[in-house]
């Protein structure tokens, strides 16, 4: 079996020149997922800190709207957000690329599981640290950013791998407002070639060759940081 | 300034007339159904040394955590330093005290918990200097040569850099006393500070405190069940019971010869 072998009539058989035909694609594609998952990920983690404090904040016109808003983005399906951002947004004059889009909406959606993560790992920190904090008399602002939120970050960083993964597995719903992800890439290749086997096969191996990994890091980083 | 003494006797804030340092009036705290405090009035003088006594429930770690602002009473007042810590006085009349007054009034009051509570995310010497640099804006190395000398002086100069957890507990909780005597308190509260160790880690620890109690003019609010050490370093035991003080007096006439049924009901108990 080498790539040389071309067997351009037959769909039974498996064709390494349709593979070949598509890597570049294919390598745009991860380059895209990527980028989606890698700025997702930081939106998530950033707004899912906004809320989870907002969950603790001493007025009810905070914890209120926050968590109406949270409820509702978590209970409603990504795909739904997505076409919505992407469809309705523009009526009201605000338009931004597919890409752009989806990342912003992936990155919210996650936003509100990330920020019951948090609200988790700072639940955990015992009530003896924020009386030790109040003893010495610590601003609120200190006692959140080096005594509170230090123990909670370090608790839920696993569980935040955890959904990194799990957002790198929905990227592909970003494919249904036309983002050149990596399913869009395949679909967009076979559809030239009707070579659906080789692209999606290939898409699918490249799903687990990045997942698999990244929880087994996940996994070590976990017994380092949970002693 | 870097030459100070960890405990020397100058005070940030000098408490009034030199006499009267805490003063409870009429305190009333509920939980509940259950008052645990029932108007309760008592002072303490500057530079003494109190031991709160009496059965579990009678109110002696709420009057710490009332004067730790950790919790509010739900009726009377209290004073330190001639200062509300509860209300603050606003065009002639009292009115509950906001966050930022109940701050100031607070800086003058440390507190060592039974669970000690270090930060186990900070290393030793940073427990100790994150308050004074933050809250009371001391430069870092001044900060930092504060924090060396009350680590010699608990007896633990060479554990700067550990984590809170690669200590004992006897040697967590020294340091829990230096953390809070770097911001110069001039109220140090006591909550049942041997209660979690085990019994061979105790002894150094009341060591330290006995050094403290017999060196500093600090006035030292304490809850313990270590009679011994109580007998040793009070200048006054409170007897508590059912939210109010039934017996008070020095500790040779309480330990020796207490006048109340109740005082010596619990004393042949604990001692």
């Amino acid at each position: 079996m080498s790539a040389g072998t071309h067997d351009t009539g037959s769909t039974d058989n498996w064709d390494w020149g349709a593979v070949a035909d598509f890597m570049p694609h294919f390598w745009d594609g991860v380059l895209v997922t990527l980028q989606v998952l890698a700025l997702g990920s930081l939106i998530s983690f950033s707004l899912g800190l906004v809320w989870a404090l907002a969950f603790r904040a001493p007025t009810r016109l905070v914890r209120w709207p926050v968590g109406l808003l949270t409820e509702f983005v978590r209970n409603t399906p990504l795909l739904v957000q997505l076409f919505f951002l992407f469809f309705v947004l523009p009526e009201w004059n605000i338009q931004f690329s597919a890409e752009t889009t989806g990342t912003l909406a992936i990155g919210l959606h996650y936003s509100t599981y990330t920020a019951q993560v948090y609200r988790a790992g700072i639940d955990a920190v015992p009530v003896g640290q924020w009386e030790a904090a109040k003893a010495l008399s610590l601003s609120y602002r200190r006692t959140w950013t080096a005594v509170i939120l230090p123990q909670a970050v370090r608790r839920v960083v696993p569980a935040l791998g955890n959904y990194v993964i799990a957002m790198l597995k929905d990227t592909p719903l970003l494919a249904g407002i036309g983002v050149l992800e990596l399913l869009q890439r395949s679909r967009l290749e076979a559809a030239q070639t009707f070579q659906y086997t080789e692209a999606l096969t290939v898409v699918g191996v490249a799903f687990i060759l990045i997942a698999y990994p990244s929880s087994l890091l996940l996994r070590a980083l976990e017994r380092r940081l949970v002693r | 300034m870097s030459a100070d003494t960890p405990l020397s006797k100058e005070r940030p804030n000098p408490a009034v007339d030199g006499s009267e340092l805490i003063r409870f009036d009429r305190v009333v705290k509920r939980f509940g159904a259950n008052t645990v405090l029932d108007e309760l009035d008592f002072s303490v003088a500057s530079g003494k040394h109190v031991t709160l006594i009496g059965p579990s429930g009678s109110g002696k770690t709420t009057i710490l955590r009332l004067l730790m602002t950790l919790i509010k009473p739900d009726e009377g007042t209290i004073k330190v330093g001639g200062a509300y810590l509860t209300h603050e006085e606003k065009n002639g009349r009292l009115v509950p005290a906001g966050e930022k007054h109940v701050r100031e009034v607070r800086k003058n009051i440390g507190m060592v918990f039974q669970q000690f509570n270090l930060f186990p995310n900070m290393k030793v010497l940073r427990n100790i200097t994150e308050a004074p640099v933050t809250v009371l804006g001391l430069p870092k190395d001044e900060a930092e040569q504060r924090a060396r000398d009350l680590l010699d002086l608990v007896g633990l100069g060479d554990k700067c850099d550990a984590y809170p957890t690669q200590l004992s507990g006897g040697q967590q909780q020294r340091v829990a006393i230096a953390r809070a005597l770097a911001m110069r308190p001039q109220v140090l509260l006591l909550d049942e500070v041997t209660s979690a160790l085990d019994p061979e880690l105790v002894a150094g620890v009341l060591d330290v405190l006995r050094d403290i109690a017999h060196t500093t003019d600090i006035t030292m609010l304490c809850v313990t069940h270590e009679m011994n050490f109580a007998r040793d370093i009070s200048d006054q035991v409170l007897m508590f019971d059912a939210g109010r003080v039934i017996e008070s007096g020095p500790p040779e006439k309480i330990f020796s010869d207490p006048e109340h049924e109740r005082t010596r009901e619990f004393l042949s108990a604990v001692l």
